[in-house]
């Protein structure tokens, strides 16, 4: 092989300035190179307008005791289910060690929270300054985020091996606190930060 | 077997083009003298017939895309608009429909074909890693089209797929964000999967031309996997195997118009024509039937990133193919054990895309009696489809004893002894 930098100067043993020169302007080129595929692969990530969150408010006067109704946050539906008295007994009385996934998922607590049912209920919701909740209420309202957490599929309500949700597409089964119970889902289904604005308004977001 | 040119330009164009661009001459060594095993069978037309599938889709797919709206309020509506009110829109969105799931049956009779006769063993790796590439393409492509009509099947299988990724630890969730450009599928989804459902098909051409330059060098293999020696062995492409090819080719338009004309919507799903929403699951989602092999591969485990993998590694394998088989005979022809083996493996495959349709927790019919459900009917064959590629072939290659192979292609076409008269028999060029 010939060596390009033999010159009279150096012989060809010491690097010499256009060695130099060399390595610069390709690691410039390289770098330069990289640098300008940024914006064509960040260009994918959710733009502006729909980083902009906007807030959910619900409701929760009309839903009657087992209940149940499904509204849109974040592009998302989000089951808000208003238990009854067997529902809540029945995900309360299950130890959290038996749970496939012990961690509540609620976006109020922190990451660590067991996933007791009381975890898992609007008891950990947040309250507006000045506003009174029934604890009644706040023990039977459920609101999780309504896309199982295998892949993605909205699971049928009143089905399954609990009677809570049972999701068509992979079959996992869901408990009456929206924990998974059995099947191939990974987490129990997550629950968005939400605020009592009301005594009979929950704010999602 | 690329040897010496036998292009002669005759006019004073033909040269004067030739000098310049000799890409005449590219086409008369690829396809009019290119020498070619005289005993190809009907199995080796589906390279000719998989190219006119992808013309077919991609001149159906641009005149489509005249029509279609990508956007999450207009999409659904536009399709039924090509369906009713385009010029012959049903014409062109029938074809283009069904000429996917053609493209598919085409593609995997080519690749059993080269499975049974060996033809991904040196001197072919490349020339098979680059049709796997091609088939993943082909994936994608059909995965991205079949969510532009916005129907319920489009909705929730966009859904189902681009959650697959959230699996990966980590960056799960960050990489599902970037391909959904949201929250959510969305429009933002929609109509970047347009953008790349309209890219890929040339990506595939390009790789194509790979594919058969990669052909050309050590040529076609043949069913007695036997490499050509002489000359004898060959026929020059032009006539026998256009003739052969163009046979091949209105036969399977024949199948491809019935469905297009008398039965356009038995491939596809009732549900699809219910347009997209976010809010209800269809009680029964499947993916096209294409692709319910692998369907069926991921349900088989019960852990989500476990399924993600083994499905991935269900294409990843064939990758690895060529050194997986350690048989120094190709053909399964003269390999006795192979080739039941072989049978076995089609049989999985069909049956793995049967249990890919079903219900998981349903009982196989007859087996049923035992207990057998389709899941774990998927989880036999799932073990067997791995097996196949990972044990058996890697193994058979030292345990089994090939049966006597003819000495050359010549005589396995006319038999021991004729190769002297054959040589005149032969066409001159």
């Amino acid at each position: 092989m010939t060596d390009v930098n033999s010159n009279p100067e150096t012989g060809g043993e010491e690097p010499s300035r256009r060695d130099f020169l060399y390595i610069a302007s390709v690691g410039a080129v390289g770098v330069g190179g990289a640098l300008t595929l940024w914006p064509f692969i960040d260009q994918m990530n959710p733009a502006a307008d729909t980083l902009a969150l906007s807030t959910t408010e619900v409701n929760l006067s009309a839903l009657e005791e087992g209940a149940e109704i499904t509204v849109m946050f974040r592009e998302r539906p989000h089951f808000v289910r208003r238990r009854t008295a067997q529902e809540i007994s029945e995900a309360a009385e299950v130890e959290v060690s038996r749970l496939p996934d012990q961690l509540a998922r609620n976006a109020n607590l922190e990451d660590s929270a067991p996933a007791t049912d009381a975890n898992r209920s609007t008891l950990s919701a947040g309250v507006d300054e000045g506003v009174e909740v029934d604890e009644a209420l706040r023990s039977a309202m459920l609101v999780t985020s309504a896309n199982c957490t295998h892949l993605g599929c909205v699971p049928t309500e009143g089905a399954g091996d609990y009677d809570a949700w049972f999701c068509p597409c992979h079959g996992s089964h869901y408990d009456t606190a929206g924990r998974i119970r059995r099947g191939p889902a990974p987490e129990n289904l997550p629950i968005p930060p939400m605020t009592f604005i009301s005594a009979t308004t929950l704010r999602l977001g | 077997m690329s040897g010496p040119s036998t292009y002669e330009p005759k006019t004073g164009v033909e040269r004067w083009l030739d000098q310049r661009l000799p890409i005449v001459r590219l086409g008369w060594d690829s396809f009019v003298d290119f020498p070619t095993p005289r005993n190809l069978n009907y199995w080796y037309t589906f390279g000719g017939i998989l190219t006119v599938c992808l013309m077919i889709q991609i001149v159906t797919g641009i005149v489509l895309a005249m029509h279609y709206v990508p956007h999450i309020d207009y999409a659904f509506a536009s399709v039924e608009r090509i369906d009713r009110d385009v010029n012959f829109g049903w014409l062109l969105r029938n074809i283009h429909a069904n000429g996917a799931s053609m493209f598919f049956l085409a593609v995997y009779l080519h690749m059993l074909r080269g499975l049974y006769y060996g033809s991904y063993k040196a001197p072919r790796e490349l020339l098979w890693i680059l049709g796997v590439v091609i088939y993943l393409l082909m994936m994608a492509a059909a995965f991205l089209g079949y969510v532009l009509p916005w129907g319920q099947m489009s909705y929730w299988g966009a859904m189902v797929i681009t959650n697959l990724f959230g699996a990966l630890p980590l960056i799960g969730t960050p990489i599902t964000e970037w391909l959904w450009g949201g929250f959510s599928v969305g429009n933002a989804t929609l109509n970047r999967f347009f953008s790349l459902h309209y890219l890929i098909p040339f990506l595939i051409a390009g790789i194509v031309g790979l594919h058969v330059w990669a052909l050309h060098v050590p040529g076609n293999n043949n069913p007695t996997g036997l490499s050509i020696k002489t000359k004898a062995d060959t026929l020059p492409f032009h006539p026998y195997y256009t003739v052969k090819d163009g046979f091949a080719i209105i036969v399977f338009m024949i199948i491809f118009a019935f469905f297009v004309f008398y039965w356009p919507d038995a491939l596809g799903h009732a549900d699809n024509y219910i347009e997209a929403n976010a809010l209800v699951t269809p009680a029964h989602i499947v993916p096209e039937w294409y692709l319910l092999p692998f369907y069926a591969i991921l349900r088989a485990v019960p852990d989500k990133l476990g399924g993600v993998i083994l499905m991935f590694g269900a294409i990843g394998v064939l990758f690895i193919l060529p050194w997986l088989d350690t048989s120094k005979v190709r053909s399964m022809r003269y390999r006795p054990l192979g080739r039941w083996f072989f049978v076995f493996f089609v049989i999985a495959c069909l049956g793995l895309g049967w249990c890919g349709a079903e219900l998981p927790d349903n009982k196989v019919p007859v087996l049923g009696a035992i207990g057998l459900n389709f899941l774990w009917l998927g989880r036999i064959l799932t073990l067997y489809y791995f097996a196949y590629f990972l044990v058996i072939l890697p193994l058979l290659g030292f345990i089994e004893k090939p049966t006597q192979r003819p000495a050359s292609i010549e005589e396995s076409v006319l038999g021991k002894g004729k190769s002297d008269a054959s040589a005149s028999a032969a066409p001159a060029e």
